[in-house]
């Protein structure tokens, strides 16, 4: 009995391994993140990834942060009906054929289409805190990221510590800018009014930043002529 | 009982298809009546504008206390055009809008949702230059005409010009020496591609020869809807008529689109909507041509007030502000563009009034000189063109790197100097949608030959039928068409509640009066 029941048990562990594994494996056709990295801008790709956060959808074109186990995708503009868009829940699977493109720094897929597949996956935000200043941070583009112990600074000469669009020549309900310092250096952070608008927890949060304020912060590894991550979450300390 | 609620369902279901009434002009305007105005403002995401914005209003307030602005800051046109659309829908239109001609075309499928000017610009009381105003306005004639004409549709007047501004190229002159060229007077298409092409060398590193960058593309259009207009109207190709025929699919369009093709496979050519911000390459001297509206000439240039990238990025050249590519260089054409302000009508014609006393004032010469100063802009008046304050503003080009930034006050000497040689494109509902059409073609092409396909005749025949299709070019009226019903979504609650109950209270009806004749028939057969 107790043979049989060894038996079942490690059965059990391989199908769930295999399961696990055929998760990430990549159908025919479909590129590996590494491939995809190593693909020639403006080259066709298709991709197999899982959706991370919806940015926009207008006029049958959504914008969707996505990625798997081995990194991210962003698709600027993809063809879809509003109906298809909401089914792009997090950690949905989709196949994606576009192509690669590159617009200010940030690498995206452009032109696309999709269908959903079969699996989820939803990533654990990876710490680049100690990477802001590194090259190596491009590698993380468009990842869901964290970023910790840092402190907020003035978002400009007034004091202020965020700004309505990037100039303060918004208002409330357009993009939030701000800055935070570690190893005294100072970056921005942008709340991107598409992904997080101003009924967000997130969006709320900066408003009420002051400067000095010791923050964690959760976003994706957007890039604008240098690293611009789009921040999703704000945590004072 | 209901009779009376379907009378009155039918009536509120007809609102909607009669629209306001027209405006009248009131005997006088009550000063005891206060009003709040809501002005949706677009700005280029620069704070001294809101900041302009601020203040008229703050001005215009102390001269009618009994009126309240309330601003509401745009940066990008397109978001006013589709929140108006959306809010003709529900009735809550702003008071006073900053837009596009093109756009108030096709607010006017909306039945007396715009106000037509005709009547309150000429009012010798409330009018431009009129007696019972509060504040120096310009008279009718001191607006420039050209800019005036521009917002004239279908024989009336829906806007008055705000500012105006044109497209430049803005030139790294010192890579164009050293490519060993001389810039000529006035920039030709040919000259353009040909040192765009120069530029494309490589040296023994692979790094471009001059630049020594690993990135250089020499000639980047931001508006490729204005590239393709400005091209059409300078080699004599259609475009479209006054009335709203679609000319655009033609051979001198083939033609520019195997240039550009030419020019975007060597890669010496690229476009905003591809590649970024023409003014981020140039300032980092990865560009040398780059054209850009002068309402973005504080962008430009290595000492450029404003700027997206990083200090260390910037590369020192000598920046030469051009009228954009030409075909005949003794002919220049080059197209007007800016913002102007319409007034939506509402039922309370004192309020409208008040819309209008704001919109006018934007026309004075204290808001019209501050605002054109921010940028590349030109005021629309004559008054404030000739001020001695804007006179001495244009005079002192190059004095700080702020306010009298030298690319910023020479790219609004450009247009001043070329005002006789603007152009419009005609005004309709739809030539919104034709505008897209016509970037989307260039931009199409650009992408096709970096992606390696072929663009020959099949291509551009394929491309006419897509472009043709997607924007409904085919359709009269393409952008009160198809496109705007699906940007309006499903329709709203209230309308799903008032059909249901106007089918049941029909159903109802019928019910009745089918009993009522079975009892009658069933009375005479008994």
């Amino acid at each position: 009995m107790k043979k049989i029941i060894v038996v079942l048990l490690a059965l059990s562990f391989a199908l769930a391994f295999a399961g696990c594994s055929s998760s990430d494996t990549k159908s025919e056709g479909v590129m590996t993140h590494a491939e995809y990295t190593a693909a020639a801008l403006d080259s066709k790709v298709v991709v197999e990834t899982y959706v991370q956060a919806k940015q926009s959808w207008w006029d049958n074109k959504a914008t969707v942060y996505t990625q798997d186990k081995d990194g991210a995708y962003f698709l600027y503009n993809m063809a879809c009906s509003e109906e298809d868009y909401a089914k792009l829940t997090t950690g949905t699977k989709i196949k994606v054929t576009g192509y690669k493109a590159e617009w200010a720094g940030e690498v995206e897929i452009i032109d696309a289409t999709f269908e959903i597949e079969k699996g989820s996956f939803v990533a654990k935000a990876l710490d680049v805190t100690a990477m802001l200043d590194k090259a190596e941070l491009i590698d993380h583009q468009n990842e869901f990221v964290s970023f910790k112990d840092m402190t907020v600074e003035a978002a400009d000469d007034s004091g202020a510590a965020f700004l309505y669009s990037w100039d303060g020549s918004g208002q409330d309900g357009d993009d939030l800018y701000f800055k935070a310092s570690v190893g005294g250096k100072t970056y921005t952070f942008t709340v991107e009014s598409y992904l997080c608008d101003k009924t967000t927890n997130v969006y709320a949060a900066v408003k009420a930043l002051n400067v000095g304020d010791k923050i964690d912060m959760e976003g994706f590894l957007y890039w604008y002529e240098g690293v611009n991550p789009h921040i999703t979450s704000v945590k004072v300390k | 009982m209901l009779l009376a609620a379907l009378m009155l369902l039918l009536a509120g279901g007809c609102h909607g298809s009669r629209g306001l009434e027209p405006f009248v002009m009131p005997e006088e305007f009550d000063l005891s009546l206060r009003h709040e105005i809501v002005f949706w403002a677009k700005n280029d995401t620069n704070k001294n504008q809101t900041r302009i914005y601020e203040q008229a209003i703050a001005d215009f307030e102390k001269l009618y206390p009994n009126i309240d602005v309330n601003l509401r800051p745009y940066t990008d046109y397109g978001r006013i055009y589709n929140d108006v659309i959306t809010n003709i829908a529900t009735g809550t239109t702003p008071n006073v809008c900053i837009t596009y001609p093109d756009h108030i075309a096709t607010y006017l499928t909306g039945v007396n949702v715009v106000l037509p000017l005709d009547g309150l610009l000429e009012d010798e009381r409330y009018g431009l230059g009129g007696s019972m105003l509060k504040y120096d306005s310009p008279s009718f004639a001191e607006v420039m005409p050209q800019f005036m004409a521009e917002c004239r549709i279908d024989g009336h007047y829906y806007a008055v010009p705000f500012m105006r501004s044109t497209e430049a190229c803005y030139v790294n002159k010192t890579y164009v020496e050293k490519l060993g060229y001389t810039l000529p007077e006035v920039l030709t298409w040919d000259f353009v591609w040909e040192v765009a092409e120069a530029a494309m060398a490589k040296d023994g590193s692979g790094n471009y020869a001059v630049n020594g960058q690993d990135i250089m593309i020499p000639f980047i259009y931001k508006s490729t809807d204005n590239m393709m207009i400005q091209m059409l109207r300078q080699y004599g190709g259609g475009y479209a008529t006054a009335e709203g025929e679609v000319l655009i699919f033609n051979d001198t369009t083939r033609e520019l689109l195997y240039t550009v093709a030419e020019h975007a496979e060597s890669r010496a050519f690229s476009t905003f909507k591809i590649s970024s911000y023409p003014a981020n390459f140039l300032n980092a001297g990865q560009c040398i041509f780059a054209v850009d509206s002068t309402a973005g000439a504080t962008w430009m240039g290595t000492d450029a007030p404003l700027s997206d990238i990083s200090a260390d990025k910037l590369v020192r050249f000598e920046t030469a502000v051009m009228t954009v590519p030409q075909v005949d260089p003794a002919a220049p054409q080059m197209i007007s563009q800016g913002p102007s302000v319409c007034v939506f009508n509402k039922s309370d014609q004192q309020e409208v009034l008040a819309s209008w006393l704001f919109a006018q004032y934007l026309l004075t010469d204290g808001v019209q000189t501050a605002y054109s100063e921010t940028e590349g802009y030109v005021p629309v008046t004559a008054t404030a063109q000739n001020s001695a304050e804007y006179r001495d503003y244009l005079a002192r080009g190059g004095e700080d790197l702020s306010e009298h930034y030298e690319v910023k006050i020479k790219a609004a000497r450009l247009l001043l100097d070329n005002i006789g040689n603007t152009f419009v494109t005609p005004v309709y509902n739809g030539s919104a949608s034709l505008r897209d059409a016509a970037g989307q073609m260039i931009e199409e092409v650009t992408k096709s030959v970096r992606r390696q396909e072929t663009v020959d005749d099949e291509y551009i025949e394929q491309l006419y039928g897509r472009v043709n299709a997607l924007y409904r070019l085919d359709q009269k009226n393409a952008a009160g068409g198809g496109a705007e019903r699906e940007r309006l979504g499903p329709l709203p609650q209230t309308a799903k509640l008032l059909l249901a109950g106007l089918a049941a209270i029909w159903a109802f009806i019928a019910l009745y009066a089918g009993i009522t004749q079975v009892k009658k028939w069933k009375n005479r057969h008994i």
